[in-house]
């Protein structure tokens, strides 16, 4: 303990005082940040509700938190990966019902009136039937399908390529707007899709489920597949399709669900 | 005479202490995921022993119906924990603290010794230095299992992206599992943590907040001694 005598020399700490103050300092700075981090932590537990919109159901910080970890994570997107596929051999007989909004409560759902209205314009739309749809090269997939809840199972569904699709009805120039919303006929049931995820290789309008028609309770005649995201977003019974370059409505994120939701 | 010895660095100890909250986060929004489809317990020959996990568990902690304010909270506080433990992990290895911490050849022998002992059957301890044979095993291998979480966590977060790593943990369903056997691997070793800190007592608990221990000075002639042993072989 050499010290250049300016002042007064300071008699050199003793063990003892020196156990203490090293003591005082580190609790003292233990418990103000323990004390901060209960402060924080109950600050979030309290913090208001996001306002109701696009996106409801969440907390403000949480709510931010999501989307920005959703922009951090759109980083490792690519078409170059893909979701595995299986044999159709190992596809579920009896696939999953895991919900029927949009559809159960739509008792005067008449398939032969259905078109799929493509929202173009302010006023404009295209109608398009399904036998048209049809006869555009088929995709087959059999992949693992994954719920937000936990479970999945391996189905197999058959359809048009939702990149074909937008390329054959000339739709190119609209799907590069950052999102595509679809709705269910009735607008009970709505979903948002970022770009990448649309154009992406996997994703099909799908009319076929183990090579058959697609039954009602699984969105007949036509529904979105979309492998790179959780079943909420696998809308059934497509009725409108819309672009836009903000986030469409979507019927889970307002409920306090990721908007993205991607796998 | 008391003498100071210094034991944990300031990030170890701060890592230690951010970890923990992080952690219980983790574990109390991770339950109201699970919660959605609580399909894991243990059977043998068709009879469940364990069902993860029973109602009153549920009713008890408030559990039921959360998934998405679960999501939202397991989807910020990941990233706690995972900043959190790389910090611990490239401060162990840049400050060469690893050597006192990963188990050497002699370690899954010692560790042994180490439960007799603290079990009370054996009187003796094998020497040691900062960690004896069992921690070195129990905080190598929590290191590991968060290593894990992280991994298996990612694999079925974004199983399309990170397909590799879905791949490597043997698929959805085993990562899937490993995540959930690691959460419960994590309360296992908190009591047992507790328990033994409670045991070892304040000047032991005390150092993971300030950093250093109070040893008479007869034991530190006695423990200078002992790490030349430990460093012999």
């Amino acid at each position: 303990m050499e010290q250049p005598t300016k002042k007064k020399v300071k008699a050199p700490l003793s063990i003892e005082q020196k156990i203490k103050r090293r003591n005082l300092i580190s609790f003292g700075v233990f418990f103000t940040f323990g004390g901060g981090a209960v402060a924080g932590w109950r600050w979030l537990l309290h913090s208001p509700e996001e306002t109701a919109g696009i996106t409801g159901g969440s907390k403000q910080p949480l709510r931010r938190a999501l989307n920005k970890t959703e922009l951090f994570f759109r980083n490792f997107f690519s078409n170059n990966h893909l979701v595995k596929t299986y044999d159709k051999e190992r596809a579920a007989k009896t696939v999953r019902i895991n919900s029927l909004i949009g559809i159960e409560d739509d008792k005067d759902f008449d398939e032969k009136n259905w078109k799929l209205e493509v929202r173009t314009g302010a006023t404009d739309s295209l109608h398009i039937g399904i036998e048209e749809i049809k006869s555009l090269p088929k995709t087959e997939i059999v992949f693992d399908f994954k719920c937000v809840e936990g479970w999945d199972q391996i189905q197999h569904w058959g359809g048009v390529k939702l990149s074909d699709f937008l390329s054959h009805f000339k739709l190119d120039k609209l799907s590069e707007k950052n999102y595509m919303g679809l709705e269910t006929p009735n607008g009970e049931y709505y979903v948002g899709l970022e770009r990448e995820s649309v154009l992406h290789p996997q994703t099909i309008l799908a009319y076929e489920m183990n090579g058959e028609q697609i039954t009602n309770d699984h969105g007949a005649p036509l529904r979105l597949i979309i492998p790179v995201k959780y079943g909420i977003k696998n809308l059934k019974r497509i009725g409108l399709m819309s672009f836009s370059d903000q986030r469409p409505k979507d019927y889970w994120a307002e409920q306090g669900y990721d908007y993205y939701s991607g796998l | 005479m008391k003498e100071i010895k210094e034991k944990h660095a300031f990030l170890m100890r701060w890592t230690h202490w951010v970890n923990f909250p992080a952690l219980a986060i983790m574990i109390w929004s991770g339950m109201f995921i699970y919660w959605a489809n609580d399909a894991y317990g243990i059977s043998i020959f068709g009879i469940t022993y364990i069902k993860f996990f029973p109602e009153w568990f549920y009713n008890y902690f408030h559990i039921p119906q959360r998934l998405a304010e679960g999501m939202a909270y397991h989807f910020l506080f990941m990233w706690f924990f995972f900043i959190n433990g790389l910090v611990y992990i490239v401060y162990t290895i840049v400050s060469g603290a690893w050597r006192e911490l990963i188990p050497q050849k002699n370690t899954f022998k010692e560790a042994w010794l180490v439960l007799l002992h603290d079990l009370h059957i054996k009187k003796t301890i094998p020497p040691q230095k900062k960690y004896n044979a069992a921690q070195r095993i129990a905080y190598t291998a929590i290191i590991l299992m968060g290593f894990g979480s992280i991994i298996t966590g990612l694999a079925i977060y974004k199983p399309v992206q990170f397909y590799w790593l879905c791949w490597l943990c043997g698929g959805y369903h085993f990562a899937r599992i490993i995540h959930f056997a690691l959460t419960i691997g994590y309360v296992f070793f908190f009591v047992i943590h507790i328990l033994q800190v409670a045991l070892a007592g304040w000047n032991n608990f005390r150092s993971v907040v300030s950093g250093f221990e109070v040893i008479e000075n007869k034991e530190k002639v006695k423990e200078e001694k002992l790490s030349e042993h430990g460093t012999a072989d």
